[in-house]
């Protein structure tokens, strides 16, 4: 009796931890940048080709960095969201990082690209996305190599960031933004964020 | 049984070294380089496919962290600033062998952890065992020779 009670209490608790394993989600990877400066860039606009953009122009407002790119599933799932939050709440400025947009494809062979071609076959691709679904974003800054993509670990579009008023970053999701996100999670630390 | 291993493990070979092939041309120019560039990847975790090094993984993330590690080693940067640029990053999840720390305890403890309380519970059994052995009473000379008997019977069979 007594030895079939440890076979059984050992089995039970395998089983426990493995369904609390199991029902963990191995995307959900914790960011060392929460809590650090969000990392300088300086990108072309979509819109406006001839200008930049960088964390630095956005100091002094609590902001959300949305990763996106037209190829992206996961960021058709999520848009909808976005352009309903981009009306409901105009306050919380919303830039997109268009992120690798044309060589993350992977319909391409970059190799036989040349560099102009891609630039401007990525702004033609991101401006035609976001004409055809709607455009949430206060502006779109383009990421083309995934260079600052990497600064941000950005290992899985879309990601979202909510940076403060020093320019820090507070939070990060990965992968789509839910309704449930946005009000569980986002706005309360917007409003937070905005005391 | 040999043979066959022995092909399945040509072919992944192959594979591996015309995949690398293909794509990093670029560096075979510097095999010091080239070996740093290797050996620095296989300790890098590919985030896209989480269990594949950022050396075997031909995920387009790991190929361009591969080209931020390649760059990092052509600027003459030592492995801990290429280890640190990638933790600061992507966290720990990105080593394969990460650091012991409050949070990796049970990760790098948890295997020494079992192996005693194996050697424990072995331990008990085996004492168990032995008293259990130790208090069983003998037979009696009657039960002894009956069993003898038993035993010829079933050996004449």
């Amino acid at each position: 009796m007594n030895r079939y009670f440890w076979i059984l209490g050992g089995f039970a608790a395998l089983v426990v931890l493995l369904a609390v394993g199991l029902g963990l989600n191995p995307r959900d990877v914790p960011s060392p940048l929460v809590g650090k400066p969000a990392p300088a860039f300086n990108l072309t606009v979509l819109a406006t080709p001839d200008k930049t953009l960088g964390p630095k122009d956005m100091q002094g407002k609590v902001w959300l960095l949305n990763v996106w790119a037209s190829w992206c599933v996961s960021c058709r799932q999520e848009h909808p969201v976005l352009v309903e939050f981009s009306k409901k709440r105009a306050d919380v400025p919303l830039i997109g990082l268009n992120y690798k947009e044309v060589r993350g494809d992977g319909e391409f062979d970059m190799s036989k690209m040349p560099a102009a071609e891609e630039k401007k076959m990525a702004f033609k691709r991101a401006a035609q996305w976001l004409s055809q679904h709607g455009d949430p974003y206060s502006l779109t800054v383009m990421d083309l190599d995934g260079r600052v993509g990497i600064d941000y670990g950005v290992y899985g579009v879309p990601e979202t960031y909510l940076i403060d008023k020093a320019g820090v970053i507070r939070m990060k999701h990965t992968g789509p933004i839910t309704p449930d996100v946005l009000d569980k999670k986002i706005l309360p630390l917007v409003a937070e964020l905005n005391k | 049984m040999n043979f066959r291993a022995l092909i399945f493990a040509l072919f992944f070979v192959s594979t591996a070294v015309f995949a690398t092939a293909a794509n990093e041309a670029a560096m075979a120019t510097d095999p010091v380089a080239e070996k740093r560039l290797q050996a620095l990847s296989e300790e890098f975790r590919c985030l896209v496919c989480q269990n594949q090094t950022i050396a075997d993984s031909n995920a387009e993330l790991a190929q361009d962290l591969r080209r931020e590690v390649r760059a990092m080693i052509k600027d003459g940067k030592s492995d801990k600033e290429i280890v640190d640029f990638m933790v600061t990053r992507y966290g720990d999840f990105v080593l394969y062998r990460p650091p012991v720390k409050g949070i990796t305890l049970l990760l790098w403890g948890g295997p020494l952890a079992l192996l005693l309380f194996g050697l424990f519970a072995l331990q008990r059994y085996l004492r168990q065992r032995a008293r259990r052995i130790e208090a069983e009473t003998p037979l009696s000379d009657a039960e002894a020779s009956r069993a003898e008997s038993l035993l010829k019977d079933v050996d004449l069979k």
